[in-house]
């Protein structure tokens, strides 16, 4: 039997009258990486807040790690969120500007007491582990360049092993050749490892590099979902096509097509 | 498994541009001086003068005379010596008053933040329901009820004080909790407590301290106030205040004693004042920038235009581009040359820091602030750019569509409002004419209701729209040069591409050259008929033909480097579409 890890089904949010998650499901095992595509306002982010309980969902279920995530109650869901560990996008901010990088990640260890001391080795390992020297943990964020902040901010996602990282368009504030290096340094984490990751991204490209399935999403819902190699092969939806037909190193882009049709979700 | 990963360390620089750097200004030194000076005082003369501050002598109400400079009191005291010795009991009084403002205000605050939503909601409205009240009102009041004494100044000011460090606290709390590092501790499950300690309160610091140094300057004046009116500090002991009461009651006959306590005072809270301005200041580094400056290049021949073969297809001409950051003197762009055809599409590519983009604000004249370039020559077909060019001209010919249209845009304005501005202030159109001319420009940039559109609020249209709605209004003036700064990173890979394709349209109809400044490699060279690459402020590389830029056909290592790492989608080769093809 499969190890799955995250089962979402019939998942529906709603914020007011907004309807931001229409019947979404999705499964992952254990080790694999989930690419979510979708394009600004397609519910990615909303899908990643509702995966570590911050969004109450309006219909459906979500299971991660064995806990019903919108049932848990809160002691539950503290000690859930432990397992679950998110990244954020922007390195600028996601980094407590006046604690030493030792300080932040003594914190995602032990959050109540923080104490670098005690964790000194392990705060090293991760650190090297990401490509840093050890002796960082001694400096403070504004030392560091964005690629660097981004492997501080992996390396507090980790530290605590989590069952399943969700990294929230973690490259999208990178230059290109950061981002390089960032997507190889995960690649890395992953073979050696084993890392469960939801990894969400408006860029294509990037997503068929790390992912072993893709689910993309539109106007909320989930229009198609399967592995990587068959979703790029052959899109079944029409948006998954307009999304490939518009990645500009894609062979089918064309600057004479102007419009694809846009509107309620098909 | 540690070994194979940590084979490949990164070199780690301290980023010195990221660095924050202490912008010392002259208000901040002039302040810690005063304050130094008062301090001193304060400390010093209690010790040197009390016994000639309180000794009585048969010199009363004398004036300015050698040996009383200030003139005595009526009990023959020096008033210098009691003006210098009364310092150190205003400071003391200010500064308590100010600790106890400061103190309860940011438990306050702090506590408002910290509690459930509908005690917060309640706590922010009584917060504010009390900054309303002034703050001199509010400490009468107190000190009226607690009765005359220095204590019950200090307490009154203080307390008067407390709801405007509650307020700076709560709102900067409110700020910092959205930002992604707290909200990630929170996630983690960081205690409350040790989220406002650790994470809130240290980060408020810059904006405390400014609040600090201005309460301390207003309790000094608002303590004296009190003192003056007779609720402060009582017989024997004197304050500033009571100092300039007994003097005021003999303004008439012996003025000369009014100025020795009116000055400390003044001087004193003018220190404490000039040190919270200097910090404001030195927190915020854009107060201290100066304005950009263009200037041609030392040794460039002015007659280099005339004299040069004149090239019909040449618009523009940049030669020798050197962009230097004004204080520091660091070079941000160096001897940066290139060229744009009519009806060319040239594409600046690099990385953050690359230069990019200052390299095309030095092409429209919208350098930022506190730099400084030069150009050998900058010539917009015929026009030398780096004289005076009317800003009529400089608008009309250079049509400008920026990274976010979210920002470039005024929300307060309809689109109709606010773009056809550039046709009636430049063009001399009327408003109706002008609108027409955007309608038109909107209906050939594909947004579908034109002439609704222009009555709209740029929050009532998407991104794309923004972006297109941007694009016809730049090219309303009908432009030799568009320049596109990042125009579609903000958009998503639908929408850029339809962004693009009227970008090459607009090109292709209406013949204008555009210079995009792009970070995409995978865009300009869908885009662009000639690519330069920039990397350290330098172009490394120009690429002719953008179907040469490809990792095998580029020269520059870099180049190559960029291109390896841009991700672009593999589409795999499908096997049952080939027997399809079969």
């Amino acid at each position: 039997m499969s190890d799955t890890i995250v089962n979402v089904e019939g998942l529906d949010v709603r914020f007011g009258s907004a309807h931001v998650l229409r019947d979404v499901s999705l499964a992952l095992d254990r080790g694999r990486t989930v690419g979510v595509v979708g394009e600004s306002g397609s519910g990615k982010s909303t899908l990643a807040k509702t995966m570590v309980g911050l969004h109450q969902p309006s219909a459906g279920q979500v299971w991660v790690d064995g806990i019903d995530v919108a049932q848990a109650g809160r002691r539950e869901l503290a000690a859930y969120r432990r397992r679950v560990q998110m990244i954020p996008q922007d390195p600028f901010s996601s980094l407590s500007p006046r604690q030493t990088i030792g300080q932040t990640l003594a914190e995602a260890v032990d959050p109540a007491r923080a104490r670098v001391g005690r964790h000194r080795d392990l705060i090293a390992t991760w650190l090297e582990r990401v490509g840093l020297p050890a002796d960082v943990m001694h400096r403070y964020p504004h030392e560091f360049s964005g690629g660097q902040r981004q492997r501080i901010a992996i390396a507090r996602g980790l530290i605590v092993e989590p069952s399943l990282v969700i990294a929230d368009e973690i490259t999208s504030a990178l230059d290109v050749s950061v981002q390089a290096q960032i997507l190889e340094l995960l690649a890395g984490i992953k073979q050696s490892l084993g890392l469960t990751m939801m990894f969400i991204s408006h860029n294509l490209a990037v997503v068929q590099r790390v992912s072993d399935e893709v689910v993309v999403l539109y106007g909320g819902a989930v229009v198609e979902r399967g592995p990587v190699g068959e979703i790029f092969a052959h899109p079944q939806h029409w948006y998954t096509r307009a999304l490939l037909a518009a990645d500009p190193g894609s062979p089918g882009f064309s600057l004479d097509v102007e419009r694809t049709p846009r509107g309620a979700a098909a | 498994m540690t070994e194979a990963l940590a084979a490949s360390p990164v070199a780690v620089t301290a980023a010195p541009d990221r660095a924050r750097r202490f912008a010392w200004n002259g208000t901040l030194v002039v302040g810690l001086v005063m304050s130094g000076v008062v301090l001193l005082v304060a400390v010093v003369a209690p010790f040197v003068l009390t016994e000639r501050a309180t000794a009585l002598s048969p010199d009363a109400g004398l004036g300015s005379v050698p040996g009383h400079l200030l003139g005595t009191d009526t009990l023959g005291r020096d008033m210098l010596a009691r003006t210098l010795v009364a310092t150190r009991l205003t400071v003391v009084m200010a500064l308590a008053a100010t600790v106890i403002a400061g103190v309860a205000g940011v438990a306050i605050g702090v506590g408002v933040w910290l509690a459930p939503r509908r005690v917060r909601e309640l706590g922010l409205r009584a917060i504010e329901f009390a900054v309303s009240y002034p703050t001199l009102l509010v400490a009468i009041m107190i000190a009226a009820i607690l009765g005359q004494s220095a204590t019950t100044v200090v307490v009154a000011i203080g307390l008067a004080n407390v709801a405007g460090f509650a307020r700076l606290t709560a709102n900067l709390a409110a700020g910092l909790s959205q930002r992604d590092f707290v909200a990630t501790a929170r996630l983690v499950g960081v205690p409350p407590l040790r989220l406002a300690t650790r994470h809130i309160l240290p980060n408020m610091a810059e904006p405390m301290l400014i609040l600090l140094t201005q309460t301390l300057a207003g309790a000094l004046v608002e303590i004296s106030g009190l003192s003056f009116v007779g609720l402060g500090s009582q017989n024997p002991s004197f304050d500033l205040g009571t100092l300039l009461q007994d003097a005021l009651g003999k303004l008439g006959t012996n003025p000369v004693l009014v100025v020795g306590p009116a000055c400390a005072l003044v001087f004193t809270s003018l220190a404490a004042l000039f040190v919270g301005d200097g910090l404001a200041a030195a927190a915020n580094p854009r107060s201290i920038g100066t304005r950009a400056r263009l200037r041609r290049a030392a040794g460039a021949d002015t007659g280099t235009a005339a004299a040069a073969p004149a090239d019909p297809r040449r618009l523009l001409t940049v030669e020798h581009v050197t962009v230097t950051h004004t204080r520091t003197g660091r070079e941000l762009v160096r001897d940066v040359s290139f060229h744009l055809d009519r009806g060319e599409i040239l594409g600046i590519v690099g990385e953050s820091g690359s230069g990019k983009s200052l390299t095309a604000s030095v092409v429209s004249r919208l350098l930022p602030e506190g730099l400084t370039a030069t150009a050998a020559r900058l010539e917009l077909a015929g026009t030398d750019l780096l004289g005076t060019v009317s800003p009529a001209e400089l608008a009309t010919r250079i049509g400008l569509v920026y990274q976010d249209p979210g920002t470039s845009l005024n929300p307060a304005l309809t689109l109709g409002a606010q773009l056809t501005d550039v046709l009636t202030v430049h063009r001399g159109l009327s408003r109706r004419v002008a609108r027409e001319r955007v309608a038109a420009g909107f209906r050939s940039v594909v947004l579908p209701d034109p002439q609704g559109h222009l009555r709209q609020l740029p929050h009532e249209l998407s991104g794309g729209m923004k972006q297109r709605a941007m694009i016809a209004s730049a090219m309303s003036t009908e432009p030799d040069l568009l320049v596109a700064d990042e125009p579609t990173t903000a958009l998503d890979v639908t929408v850029q591409r339809e962004v693009l394709s009227i970008i090459r349209r607009m090109n292709a109809e209406a013949g204008t050259a555009v210079l995009v400044i792009s970070h995409d490699i995978g865009v300009v060279r869908r885009l662009c008929d000639r690519v330069l690459v920039m990397k350290d402020g330098q172009v490394v590389e120009e690429v002719t033909s953008p179907g040469q830029l490809t990792v095998d056909a580029v020269s520059h290592p870099y180049t190559r480097r960029l291109l390896a790492a841009t991700p672009s989608v593999v589409v795999p080769v499908a096997p049952d579409a080939e027997e399809a093809a079969r």
